[in-house]
């Protein structure tokens, strides 16, 4: 995107105080997140402190029950899903969900599901160009895949929509290192065209290095954030989250 | 070896052929498809061995009535094998839509609108009611799809299984138990047959005005239920049952989707319901049991989830096995005095043979007998590529498993 600088320190994604509950699970225990426009911010945390929570409750699977959502200053957070995506928020969400019957072409197209047929047929080039794998292996099923191959398709059917801020789920999840270290390379470059981005990991080394900067979450709440600079050299961090000593 | 192998790929090409073109040009082909096999019946039905079993007239009233087991078939394929809505009380709609025709056309449901129609118009007349009524039938069960769906859609797998299961139950007992409005246990009877201008009232002697307005309905909704599943609404369908959280991750409107399943799954089971009343003229509660919602499902499975000419097929080879061949077993064995086996009433038989058939096919042909061409790739990949075969099978065995 050839954005000015004014446009580059607006904030994309606003979270205030966000309650979010599973039934009778306090699962959010308010939450105050931004992600400003160009940049990559990443959510660090353990397991169930509440990270996935963050991402479907901004994609609108989840409504919070306090607070709220802004997206490009609007409050989102009683908008459902499907209007989300047309609004410009594409999430490739946890554990991948391929459709595993559908061949990777057709998976791009449901991604593209509310846009017109031309867009989806330039957009899909763009996708392929950005995962020339994809391109490759365009008449196979999702469901035979390689993991890489099956993020890659889940970040590409997130982008058919050309969305504003793509929130992406745990990408390296499951994968060898080899493959973490190419998904993060195609977040960068993704992330370099001017996409923004809120990534969600475990791998929080990996996260740090590609964040300009991240939140950790434990239990529901945010307890600590800053650059990704100071994220790494915090103390915390460092023990509890890079397994130094 | 050449030779050996040219002759599967050539004749498997002629089919890819034949699917390219029957897919084209949809409509045709069906409306072709059902004239064709409208044609083959009867001169079957003419012929021995078949008249020995039963006269050529109560083999097209058996057809006609399999016709309507066909409507239901693909109404209840559009929830269950497009849309994953597993619903096990598909009947309710079918007993909606057949009691919607009777309040029209007989004269206890007149009282109950308080309005005079079959008794001061003639039959030629009044039955005239019945080809709207079609689409009238349609729209209410479409209305009851709604409300049983709109709180209940939250529901996923077993739950909405359940909660439909329990629909299916309360709407023969509510039937069976409105005496005021619904006549209760006797149901109402002196239903109007449809009629046409230039032959008038049908009748319960010849049935070929019954087989050939049933091939007409079966070819229509056969027509747009292909529309349906190529449309957009198709698209999304395929999506919420393959991963519903991705389909809403991806825009669709998941809510508005599965709602419009149930609606027009319901209003197939509707028209089902009033072409059925017509034909018995009288209808009653016992008529919709969880029986009927289950034979259904079975022709549904059988059939091939997913592909409408296979549980078209699956629900009219059932029903005949069901209501002819099971007979004409019987009469054969103790005709011939078969040790044993005359002394078998297979009629009594039939759901242990349903049940052994399932099994059957769950173990040997889990995607049924005519599948959709997806399944049957999933299922069957040995001769496409070698590589990946091992892992299809492998993922759609364990997936199988886990139904």
């Amino acid at each position: 995107m050839t954005a000015p600088t004014t446009v580059a320190t607006d904030v994309v994604l606003k979270l205030t105080n966000v309650h979010s509950y599973y039934g009778a699970i306090h699962a959010l225990r308010g939450i105050d997140i931004e992600v400003p426009r160009g940049e990559i911010v990443t959510l660090i945390g353990a397991n169930g402190a509440g990270k996935t929570t963050t991402l479907r409750t901004i994609s609108g699977l989840l409504h919070p029950r306090e607070g709220s959502v802004e997206f490009n200053g609007q409050d989102i957070s009683r908008v459902p899903a499907h209007e989300l995506v047309v609004k410009g928020i594409g999430h490739a969400p946890e554990g991948r969900r391929i459709f595993s019957r559908l061949t990777i072409y057709e998976n791009l197209l449901m991604g593209g599901f509310t846009r017109s047929k031309d867009e989806n047929t330039e957009q899909v080039e763009r996708v392929y160009e950005l995962f020339p794998r994809l391109r490759e292996r365009h008449a196979q099923k999702g469901g035979t895949l390689s993991g890489g191959e099956q993020q890659m398709l889940a970040i590409g059917r997130a982008l058919m929509t050309r969305p504003d801020v793509l929130l992406l789920d745990e990408p390296s999840l499951g994968l060898a290192p080899i493959l973490v270290q190419q998904i993060f390379g195609i977040i960068r470059e993704i992330n370099a065209s001017g996409m923004t981005i809120l990534l969600v990991e475990q791998n929080a080394l990996q996260a740090l290095s590609v964040a300009n900067r991240g939140y950790v979450l434990q239990t529901g709440e945010v307890v600590l954030s800053g650059s990704s600079r100071d994220l790494r050299e915090n103390e915390m961090v460092r023990k509890a989250y890079l397994g130094e000593d | 070896m050449s030779a050996a192998a040219a002759s599967p790929t050539s004749f498997a090409s002629r089919r890819k052929r034949l699917a390219e073109v029957s897919s084209r040009h949809r409509s045709w082909s069906i409306v072709v498809g059902i004239a064709i096999v409208g044609t083959v019946l009867p001169i079957l039905a003419a012929i021995p061995p078949f008249t020995l079993a039963t006269p050529t007239n109560a083999w097209m009233d058996g057809f006609t009535n399999a016709g309507v087991f066909v409507l239901l078939a693909i109404g209840l394929n559009l929830v269950v094998g497009v849309a994953g809505l597993l619903d096990l009380g598909y009947a309710a709609f079918f007993a909606i839509g057949a009691y919607t025709y009777s309040y029209v056309a007989s004269p206890f449901g007149n009282s109950i609108l308080g309005i005079k129609f079959v008794e001061v118009v003639s039959p030629d007349i009044a039955g005239l009611v019945f080809w709207p009524m079609l689409l009238v039938g349609a729209l209410v069960a479409a209305l009851f799809g709604i409300l049983l769906g709109a709180p209940t859609l939250r529901l996923r797998g077993d739950y909405l299984a359940i909660v439909t299961l329990g629909f299916g139950e309360i709407v023969p007992i509510v039937f069976l138990n409105a005496d005021a409005v619904t006549n209760g246990t006797n149901g109402v009877g002196g239903l109007a047959r449809p009629a046409l201008p230039i032959i008038g009232s049908f009748s319960a002697l010849n049935p070929w005005p019954y087989y050939v307005s049933m091939l007409v309905v079966v070819a229509v909704v056969m027509m747009l239920a292909y529309r349906l599943v190529e449309s957009r609404l198709g698209r999304a369908w395929e999506a919420i049952r393959e991963d519903e959280l991705a389909a809403a991750a991806s825009g669709i409107n998941t809510v508005t989707a599965k709602l419009l399943a149930f609606a027009l799954g319901a209003s197939t089971a509707g028209i089902a319901g009033v072409f059925n009343a017509s034909k018995l003229v009288t209808v009653s509660p016992d008529q919709f049991t969880f029986i009927v919602s289950f034979t259904v499902l079975a022709m549904v499975v059988l059939g091939g989830m997913g592909n409408f000419w296979g549980v078209a097929v699956g629900a009219f080879v059932i029903y005949t096995i069901n209501n002819v061949l099971l007979k004409v077993l019987n009469q054969f064995f103790d005709q011939v005095s078969f040790p044993i086996l005359k002394d078998i009433d297979f009629i009594q038989l039939q759901f242990l043979l349903y049940g052994l058939a399932l099994v059957a096919m769950m173990l040997w042909r889990p995607e049924g007998l005519f599948p959709n061409s997806r399944r049957q790739r999933e299922l069957h990949t040995a001769m496409t590529e070698p590589g990946e075969d091992e892992l299809v099978t492998a993922e759609a065995t364990s997936e199988e498993g886990q139904r």
